[in-house]
């Protein structure tokens, strides 16, 4: 078995993306994403898939236990299920690994974002924060991003001017994707000049909350074979995740230590040496604009992220084109769901199937998640066709 | 300390401790908010209930009626075909006699829970609700025969408590 190639993506799905999805309950959204799923993997989802795995937390859900309220909708109703408390990529992690120990030759990963129907979700980030020493009363917890982004810019040398580009490329880019809500032409002056929420952090470099669901459909080399399958299948050629402390005082600020971590060992697996020649792009967290600075240089794309993206070597004729599908400030934050949609995406690109924003013949990309403040976690995983 | 249990390692915390701040907690209350979309589904089925009638959701592969509706069959994993209403009658599944409160104290008059499965839809379908009307426990068997009984109508609200319970018939 060639290294890389033993397990797959042989199917991919998404419900509809939106801003507010009032009339529809967040399962017939994922009702919705399994159903274009199964029908891209040409399964028939109650005889041929062994293990079903969500990805969601249940402070976004608003129920506990809330693993008990996924099997109908996605087809898993009497079929071994469970749910990852994190983001969609540690589900595709955790496929991958049920794939190679044999649990499972088909399996499928689900993750949603509801968060219209949250209507406190300042308080559900809060209460992320460590109860004796993190929540700081009387402020909206995104200071940590402010405290954060201060001290990466502060190390790295990257300006403000240079988040502003990120967020000028992504909602461009989300104009020509037809799943993206939040595209749009401006310029670093107006994202500079947009109100100031954690200085330095300003309301532009927010990613604004959406809603959705997305349906990935992951095989063993053998059964993608077996498949007749119009869609070639996409590798997961590596996939690792990794963890910084939770103490803010402790963990580094400066550097994303779980993207670094995590890449390396996903460049092994998948044997990249030189990212920079073997990656063709890269769909990456940028929940804040400057997380896909920092997440560039962990992952490394760049060396100085900033000039990198400015200069337009990010864009989608760029040397490695970042977040050409819009990124998360230019399609949303789906907070579990993100790094799924962000798989979604490249699978289209890979596959060819990306429509106006299609990269002429990639065959490897990085995907890469982040879980959101205030964490230091997150997944990064090579994908190639 | 159980009859069996004479000595366990360690030590009881008293309330003394607790009270002097030599073993320390700390508090905190967090007021979530939610606003669930109730869906294509749930939404016509509160809906229906508003106007003193319960709708379900046939699936036309499998025949089976499904309450409270949903868009799609869990069995068939296909969109389901059509809206079916369904009485309000139905049959007691399995029930408990409830004499606790929310507030862990006993209640004066105990509550009467069940799972009732409603006529008509297949076997299995229902509703989790109060039995009301009833004079002794000892009266309610599994397998009896319920009606809803329904809020005035200028009380409901589009909720599954707009059925006040369900009685015997
Ligand atoms: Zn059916």
């Amino acid at each position: 078995m060639p290294a890389g190639r033993e397990v797959a993506i042989v199917g991919i799905g998404a419900s509809k993306f939106d801003s507010v999805t009032s009339g529809i309950s967040y399962k017939e959204l994922m009702y919705e994403a399994a159903v274009h799923a199964y029908s891209d993997a040409g399964i028939d989802v109650r005889n041929d898939v062994g293990s079903f795995i969500c990805c969601a937390e249940d402070f976004w859900e608003g129920n506990s236990i809330s693993d008990e309220y996924m099997p109908d909708q996605i087809g898993a109703k009497l079929r071994p299920l469970f749910t990852v408390c994190g983001d969609g990529l540690l589900g595709l992690a955790h496929a991958y690994m049920h794939v190679l120990a044999g649990v499972s030759d088909l399996v499928v990963v689900e993750s949603h974002s509801k968060l219209s129907d949250v209507t406190s979700k300042d308080l559900v980030e809060d209460l992320g924060f460590d109860p004796h020493f993190g929540r700081i009363p009387g402020v909206e917890p995104k200071y940590l991003a402010g405290l954060e982004m201060r001290r990466y810019l502060e190390e790295s040398g990257n300006t403000h001017e240079d988040c502003a580009s990120v967020v000028v490329k992504n909602k461009r880019n989300a104009l020509r994707n037809p799943r993206a809500v939040y595209g749009d032409n401006l310029s670093n002056q107006d994202v500079l000049a947009s109100e100031e929420i954690a200085s330095p952090l300003t309301k532009r470099e927010i990613s604004s909350p959406a809603d959705g669901s997305v349906v990935v459909v992951v095989a063993s080399a053998a059964k993608a074979r077996r498949l007749s399958g119009k869609n070639k299948p996409v590798w997961v050629s590596g996939i690792s995740w990794f963890s910084d402390t939770p103490n803010v005082e402790e963990m580094d600020l400066g550097q994303a230590l779980y993207a670094s971590n995590s890449a390396r060992k996903a460049y092994e697996m998948a044997r990249i040496r030189k990212p920079l020649t073997q990656i063709d792009f890269a769909e990456i967290d940028d929940t804040y604009a400057y997380k896909e600075l920092q997440h560039i240089e962990a992952l490394g794309l760049a060396k100085r992220a900033g000039k990198f993206v400015s200069s337009g070597k990010a864009d989608p004729d760029g040397q490695i084109p970042i977040n050409v599908s819009g990124g998360s400030l230019g399609m949303g934050s789906f907070v579990e769901a993100s790094a799924l949609v962000r798989a979604y995406e490249s699978a289209l690109q890979l596959r060819g199937e990306a429509g106006k924003m299609q990269l002429h013949n990639p065959k490897r990309c990085v995907v890469q998640s982040w879980r959101g403040i205030p964490t230091q976690s997150g997944v990064t995983a090579v994908l190639s066709i | 300390m159980s009859e069996k249990v004479k000595f366990f390692p360690g030590r009881e915390i008293s309330s003394k401790a607790m009270e002097s701040g030599e073993v320390l907690t700390k508090y905190y209350s967090a007021d979530l908010n939610y606003s669930w979309s109730t869906g294509i589904a749930v939404t016509r089925f509160l809906q229906e209930l508003k106007q003193g009638k319960i709708i379900g959701r046939k699936c036309n592969k499998c025949d089976r009626v499904l309450v409270p509706p949903r868009i799609f069959c869990e069995d068939c994993f296909r969109t389901t075909d059509e809206w079916v209403y369904v009485k309000d009658t139905g049959v007691v599944n399995t029930y408990s006699i409830a004499h606790v409160g929310t507030d862990a104290s006993r209640l004066k008059e105990p509550m009467y829970i069940a799972v009732i499965n409603v006529d008509g839809p297949t076997k299995g379908m229902g509703f989790l609700h109060y039995l009301g009307e009833i004079k002794s426990e000892h009266e309610i068997k599994v397998g009896m025969k319920v009606q809803a009984v329904w809020k005035p109508e200028n009380e409901r609200t589009g909720s599954i408590l707009d059925i006040r319970y369900f009685k015997p018939i």
